[in-house]
């Protein structure tokens, strides 16, 4: 950079500090966009702003990335834009333009320059990702299994059961503003486990468990449905997640283990609860089925 | 600079058949075959398989294309009933086999591929001309099996074209329909074998001389690339449907639970060819794109080097981002994935930076084949932009299997498809000596460029709505359904624009306008023989003394400059005129 040359007295020495503090003014404003941009709302770019710390910390991850996203890819539209424009051939000119084929120092930096971007994308990714897949010790526990075509949802230690495909929609119920363990698998083939407005989907995949922990701080009901083709039915595979207060969590959970006889509770003692090593397989009960 | 203007050098006759005719019109050989469907059906020349090729993937492309319009039209409002549950998943089962099986590859790495790199690197054929004839044979055989699908009953598969296991097993498809597809996977998956070791073969042993590595067109490295990629690749794809086969017919239970068998061992498998298929499928049309946007500069490719690395570097990273398609399994490493996922946008973004650099300075000249390439940038921009944000897997978790993962795939495909026309349109003068219309070329460039905008931007946000993929009838919202119905607008130009591009083969035909050798004034060997090229391709060569020796000959007063350098005068080129 010219910056490392001495000044000099040449004539042009007043018109090169003068831009090199617009260049530095320039470079100051550059560096400061994120901090600007950090402090005023951003756009939400499309997506759910999430109803829990991870899914709101993955919103965020989101929006970062589309921050990058809008100056690089913006940056790159405009300037294939103004290439366009600007070096159309002219009709009345037959001539040969320059054959320039290298520029060594331009062409590293746009090797460099990129490679700083996606280090930076990947330790905010990292960061992100090791909140969103932790598994903190739960307060809750529910056992969801997919199945074609629908869902059941069992509460270890509890006879609460319930189940539901493609006409009759279940609903998971789940306590707010606590960390709650799913433990996902599949009866039979791969399903999707998908929430829009937890930022958050997984597979459920046969043979394999699945944990994973939701702390959702906003009560209400929310919609889920299969994300995974899994046959026929698979555009009608809804479920509702209803997020309530302790309180009346707790009244659900009493009020369904009353209403649901023993024979059921008996029938998913023998499922798995809790077991947190996704890489272990395990054989799905053959009692848990489409039946 | 004197050293490049030599005499051209006079190809050895082949066969002790000499080469009379200066004019490069060259008769030996068509005339002893046959001609006609008998010459279709027995040629080994690679310029006839080529165009077989070509042909038959395009004829693919407008049949799964079809397909993909009445999906559109089943979209349009959400509780539609245009075709049945099952038959809405057998469509976009066999949209998506058609496109990435049966065209978007075949097309570029056997079709342009075969007519081209013989041209290109000097060649009178491709090392394998039998070989070559037999991968056409085994793609037209699997193409036939794919589509017997809809003749048997119960219909053809309708898994998806990933088939994830255990859905694929007998008991989840059963029928004829999955058997025909996994059938009509592994014809076609050796016939892209036996090309890719003839690309290789092709390109390591058949350079005409002078045609050094660097000094090979920047589509035939692309190629030599895909090629490899296709060796790595392939196979490993053949041998998971020989073991779904036998899942579904022998007893056996590699990808079923019951029998102590991995699902997720299909995935693995399947996206271990799926990935490195993404860039088998992508970098012939990028190898398409850098020859096309310097020609209609008038300049050398930008970064002639840089480029020929970071395809390498893509090569390589593509074989270690196969589990990216898994985040959501929970059951694989997430930031290794992630990290060589996002590390692809390097050397992809030095190729889209090296394409507007060879534009730079330029005098661009905006034929359908230069909008069509640039359309390919824009749009290509797009696909990889948002291929970024499903690099991370905590944004992946949230837009996995939705309609946002659609967008971003088809905003790819979709630029693969402009490099497509953008190659058609370049070297259709050359396979065919006739020139398309460039007025219904350039109807034709827009109704795709804006189509395909208006069809996968409304994708997105109807993805980050929530909106999973493959889904026949969807949730009655409004927003929703306005999304859809613009993407179906986009569908609908799409198609539109396939009709354009069908006239204007049609007129080129009735009204043809001859395109002689050169009509591009481009830099590669195949435009310095004939349109067509003659049965052995070249009566003579030019002296190979750079990638662009055509240039050279015809230009000899404007070299490419290296970093720093100046254009020189150079004295000599009223010598060249002469020659």
């Amino acid at each position: 950079m010219d910056s490392a040359t001495p000044l000099t007295d040449s004539p042009d020495s007043v018109t090169t500090t003068h831009q090199r503090r617009s260049r530095r003014r320039a470079i100051l404003l550059a560096l400061s966009t994120p901090l600007i941009l950090a402090g005023c709302q951003l756009p939400s770019f499309g997506a759910y702003g999430g109803v829990s710390k991870t899914g709101t910390d993955t919103y965020k991850l989101w929006q970062g990335f589309s921050v990058a996203a809008v100056i690089i890819g913006g940056g790159t539209a405009l300037l294939m834009i103004f290439v366009v424009l600007r070096f159309r051939a002219r009709k009345e000119d037959t001539s040969l333009p320059k054959q320039t084929q290298y520029h060594v120092p331009l062409e590293i930096l746009y090797t460099i320059l990129p490679i700083i971007v996606v280090i930076g994308l990947f330790a905010a990714t990292v960061v992100v990702e090791n909140e969103v897949v932790a598994n903190p010790t739960p307060q809750a526990t529910v056992n969801v299994t997919a199945f074609q075509w629908g869902w059941k949802f069992t509460y270890p230690g509890h006879r609460a059961y319930i189940v539901g495909q493609t006409t009759q929609t279940p609903t998971m119920v789940m306590p707010a503003d606590e960390d709650v363990r799913i433990n996902l698998r599949s009866a039979d083939v791969v399903h999707g486990f998908y929430v829009p407005k937890f930022n958050f989907s997984r597979f459920a995949q046969p043979g394999l468990l699945n944990v994973f922990t939701f702390n959702i701080t906003k009560p209400g009901l929310y919609k889920g449905q299969c994300a995974q083709l899994c046959g026929l039915y698979h555009s009608l595979m809804y479920f509702n997640v209803k997020v309530l207060p302790r309180e009346q969590y707790n009244d659900w959970i009493a009020k369904q283990d009353a209403s649901t006889p023993a024979v059921n509770a008996a029938a998913q003692s023998g499922a798995v609860t809790g077991e947190i090593n996704p890489h272990v397989p395990i054989r799905p009960a053959q009692s848990q089925g489409a039946n | 600079m004197t050293d490049l203007i030599e005499r051209p050098i006079t190809s050895t006759p082949d066969e002790g058949d000499p080469v009379h005719h200066s004019d490069g019109h060259d008769d030996h050989g068509d005339h002893h075959g046959p001609s006609g469907i008998l010459k279709w059906l027995t040629s080994t020349d690679h310029k006839v398989i080529g165009i077989n090729y070509t042909v038959t993937s395009i004829l693919m492309m407008v049949i799964g294309g079809a397909f993909a319009e009445v999906i559109r039209a089943q979209l349009v409002s959400p509780t539609s009933t245009l075709v049945t549950l099952q038959q809405y998943n057998q469509l976009f089962t066999m949209h998506g086999s058609l496109m990435i099986y049966l065209f978007v590859g075949p097309f570029a790495f056997a079709g342009l591929a075969n007519y081209l790199v013989p041209l290109q690197v000097g060649a009178p054929d491709m090392a394998f001309p039998r070989l070559n004839a037999l991968s056409y044979w085994l793609y037209l055989g699997g193409s036939i099996t794919m589509l017997l699908g809809f003749f048997v009953s119960g219909g053809p598969a309708a898994f998806g074209w990933v088939g994830y296991a255990p859905l694929t097993s007998a008991i989840n498809a059963p029928g004829a329909g999955a058997d025909l597809w996994i059938g009509a996977l592994m014809l076609t998956g050796f016939s892209a074998i036996f090309s890719g070791v003839n690309l290789v073969a092709t390109i390591f042993y058949l350079r005409a001389p002078g045609m050094t590595l660097f000094r090979m067109p920047i589509f035939t490295w692309n190629m030599l690339v895909t090629g490899i990629l296709i060796l790595l690749a392939f196979p490993v794809l053949t041998a998971g449907l020989v073991m779904l086969y036998c899942d579904r017919h022998f007893g056996t239970h590699i990808f079923e639970v019951q029998g102590g068998g991995v699902p997720l061992l299909w995935q693995h498998i399947f996206w271990f060819w799926g990935h490195p298929e993404v860039y088998i499928l992508a970098l012939p049309f990028f190898g398409m794109v850098t020859e096309i946007i310097p020609v209609f500069s008038k300049k050398p490719l930008f970064g002639y080097k840089g480029m020929v690395f970071a395809t390498l570097t893509i090569a390589a990273l593509s074989l270690g981002v196969w589990a990216h398609h898994m985040f959501t399994t929970g059951a694989v490493l997430l930031p290794f994935f992630s990290i060589m996922s996002l590390l692809i946008a390097v050397p992809t973004g030095i190729k889209l930076f090296n394409w507007i650099g060879t534009m730079w300075g330029g005098k661009l000249v905006f034929s359908t084949a230069m909008l069509m390439a640039i359309g390919f940038v824009a749009t290509f921009l797009i696909g990889g932009i948002t291929g970024i944000y499903l690099a991370s897997p905590p944004l992946d978790f949230f837009t996995h299997d939705t309609y946002f993962v659609v967008a971003h795939f088809h905003s790819v495909v979709m630029a693969l498809t402009m490099g497509a026309f953008a190659g058609i349109y370049f070297w259709f003068p050359k396979m065919s000596g006739k020139m398309l219309h460039e007025g219904w070329g350039k109807a034709q460039f827009w109704f795709l460029f804006i189509g395909t905008q208006v069809f996968t931007l409304p994708g997105y946000l109807v993805g980050l709505h929530g909106m999973p993929r493959r889904m026949a009838v969807y949730p009655n919202s409004p927003s929703w359904q306005t999304l859809n119905q613009w993407e179906s607008v986009g569908a609908l130009m799409i198609g539109i624009s396939t009709i354009l591009f069908v006239v204007n083969v049609v007129i080129s035909y009735a009204k043809p306008i001859v395109a002689g050798d050169n009509p591009w004034d481009a830099s590669g060997l195949e435009w310095f023989t004939s349109s067509p090229p003659p049965h052995h391709n070249f009566t003579s060569l030019p002296p190979i003394r750079s990638e662009r020796p055509v240039w050279d000959y015809n230009h000899p007063e404007a070299p490419a400059l290296g970093h720093g350098k100046h254009q020189t005068a150079v004295p000599a080129a009223a010598e060249k005129v002469e020659a």
